[in-house]
């Protein structure tokens, strides 16, 4: 056993931990949204630290392992994103302890639009 | 046809083809350069996904220093996020802020909104037009321009040296 994988191991440890509390943060957050957040950051650098431990431990792999901790930056924040939109679109409620919701008026000029294509679509039909 | 399209989405096919086989050997590399430049014709030949991109080495280096700034933003919020969850009292005061981004270009745009979901207590809900709508998690001001110094500055200097 070599000092690299030493070092491997406890790079892994540190992303199992920040896994951890990403998972603690999932259930003690009050709504929707802020879970999202505690969900995304920290499985993010939870992964890459995991990876860059396996880099450590099989320096061969190094090729794919760069491109999984690619595709996760490039992925993770995208799907939290549609998640969070989609969530405020089928008006998920905000926790109490919100105390600002600028979205609200761009959401309902948007849910008027849509009604008024609605509208229109079953005037043609 | 955009030749450049064409080169960049090229460029990266064949950089993934080489790490995913690990080798330089030529015949290998021929074949994945044959393969690249086939997809990135069947499908990048009418995209306009790369057009904005600035292939200079100005850019270049502002591509650096920003991998930089958005790893260590990236740690700055894991430490966070992770401080308000185990804190027993959960310390967070969110909502919903918007603030506004100089940036012109789709993808700028695009790698802007990616960079503050991945940041401390943002989340990016929406976009529209230079209107970014954000989840706070920890709302220090409502005032949009205040908002806009201090979530958005910080990455967009250096994507306005790289996107324009």
């Amino acid at each position: 056993m070599n000092i690299l994988a030493i070092i491997g191991a406890f790079v892994t440890l540190a992303g199992s931990i920040f896994l951890l509390l990403g998972s603690v943060g999932l259930l003690r957050m009050p709504d929707c949204y802020n879970r999202i957040q505690a969900g995304t950051k920290a499985s993010t650098l939870g992964t890459i630290l995991s990876f860059a431990g396996i880099l450590l431990i099989m320096p061969g792999w190094w090729g794919k392992l760069l491109i999984l901790i690619i595709s996760v930056i490039l992925t993770n924040p995208v799907s939290s994103h549609v998640l969070a939109r989609a969530s405020y679109h089928k008006r998920v409620p905000l926790t109490k302890a919100t105390l600002v919701d600028k979205y609200q008026e761009e959401e309902e000029y948007i849910a008027v639009k849509d009604q008024h294509k609605e509208d229109q679509n079953n005037d043609q039909t | 046809m955009q030749a450049k399209n064409v080169f960049v989405s090229f460029l990266i096919g064949l950089i993934f083809w080489t790490l995913l086989n690990n080798t330089f050997d030529p015949l290998i590399l021929s074949v994945g350069a044959g393969l690249s430049l086939l997809l990135s014709l069947i499908f990048c030949a009418r995209c306009d996904v790369f057009s904005e991109l600035k292939l200079t080495p100005v850019a270049l280096l502002y591509t650096g220093i920003y991998l930089v700034v958005f790893l260590y933003e990236l740690i700055k919020s894991n430490l966070d996020v992770a401080r308000r969850v185990i804190t027993p009292s959960l310390p967070i005061n969110p909502g919903i802020v918007e603030v506004k981004t100089r940036l012109q270009s789709k993808m700028g745009r695009m790698i802007l909104a990616n960079s503050i979901t991945l940041t401390p207590g943002t989340l990016t809900i929406d976009i529209s037009g230079d209107t970014l709508y954000i989840h706070w998690i920890d709302v220090k001001t409502e005032d949009t321009q205040e908002a806009t110094e201090k979530i958005v500055r910080k990455f967009e200097k250096y994507l306005e040296k790289i996107y324009g």
